[in-house]
């Protein structure tokens, strides 16, 4: 059941490759499809900001259970500078790149739980969960 | 890389997206449709994406820059076949796509072109 799947994102088509590993994944937690749409949408956010902002960095994604509910967790990991501000980093329209700003902001909008740990120099990791309802 | 052909109807670009977009792909679909625009003289285009499953702010970030663009090459952009999910995600995302003409579907898509050009002369 808490089959964990695990993926390096190192270019824009690793980007693709996480969408789709996100999408089979949220179809075998039972997410409706609006839900999957949400959370592969949040995906391909996070995965592009650990390519844009740290150079790469690896996704988990994992089935996750809570009494009856099932729900798909995924974890966005990266080594890179990390976030120094992190509120400032999750107000719309901040960004330090090229981008809308709605990266994090938004991702945070299209799921059920988000916690995102970050330590300048070190990485930040961002976890996610979406609830089948 | 994947690359998303160009039709051509009439003065019309019909671009239908059938491939999970990478974003290379996408830079390098605005290339070619202004090129392509200017080259074959299109007064309009029609991006269908009936097939796109997601759309993040990158890809939405894209589709009002190519709207833009074409607009300035005097050629007005409908973009088509929306999926409620990805309409309902889209604006949870707090991307509304404001400055993009949409259809439901391809037909409604080439009705609107019409419309907007015997409106404007």
């Amino acid at each position: 059941m808490s089959s964990l799947r695990e993926m390096a994102v190192a270019s824009s088509a690793d980007v693709v490759g996480v969408r789709q590993l996100v999408r089979s994944a949220a179809l075998e937690a039972g997410l409706s499809l609006v839900d999957q749409t949400k959370i592969v949408t949040a995906a391909s956010e996070l995965a592009r900001n650990a390519l844009v902002y740290a150079g790469g960095g690896d996704v988990q994604v994992e089935i996750v259970e809570k009494g009856p509910r099932r729900g798909l967790k995924m974890i966005v990991n990266d080594e890179g500078p990390g976030i120094p501000d992190i509120p400032q980093a999750l107000t719309d329209g901040w960004t330090t790149g090229s981008g809308l700003g709605l990266g994090l902001s938004g991702s945070r909008r299209l799921v059920d739980e988000f916690d995102l740990k970050s330590e300048p120099g070190k990485g930040t990791i961002v976890t996610v969960t979406k609830w089948a309802r | 890389m994947q690359r998303v052909p160009v039709l051509k109807l009439g003065d019309v670009l019909i671009v239908s997206i059938q491939i999970d977009l990478e974003d290379q792909s996408v830079l390098l679909l605005q290339e070619d449709l202004a090129d392509a625009v200017v080259q074959r003289g299109a007064k309009g285009v029609i991006i269908d994406i009936t097939a796109v499953e997601i759309v993040d702010s990158f890809i939405g970030r894209m589709l009002a820059t190519i709207a833009s663009m074409c607009g300035m090459l005097d050629a007005q952009v409908v973009v088509v076949g929306m999926r409620p999910a990805v309409a309902i995600t889209l604006v949870e995302l707090g991307l509304s796509l404001n400055g993009i003409r949409t259809a439901l579907n391809l037909e409604k898509g080439v009705a609107l072109l019409d419309h907007i050009r015997s409106a404007t002369p």
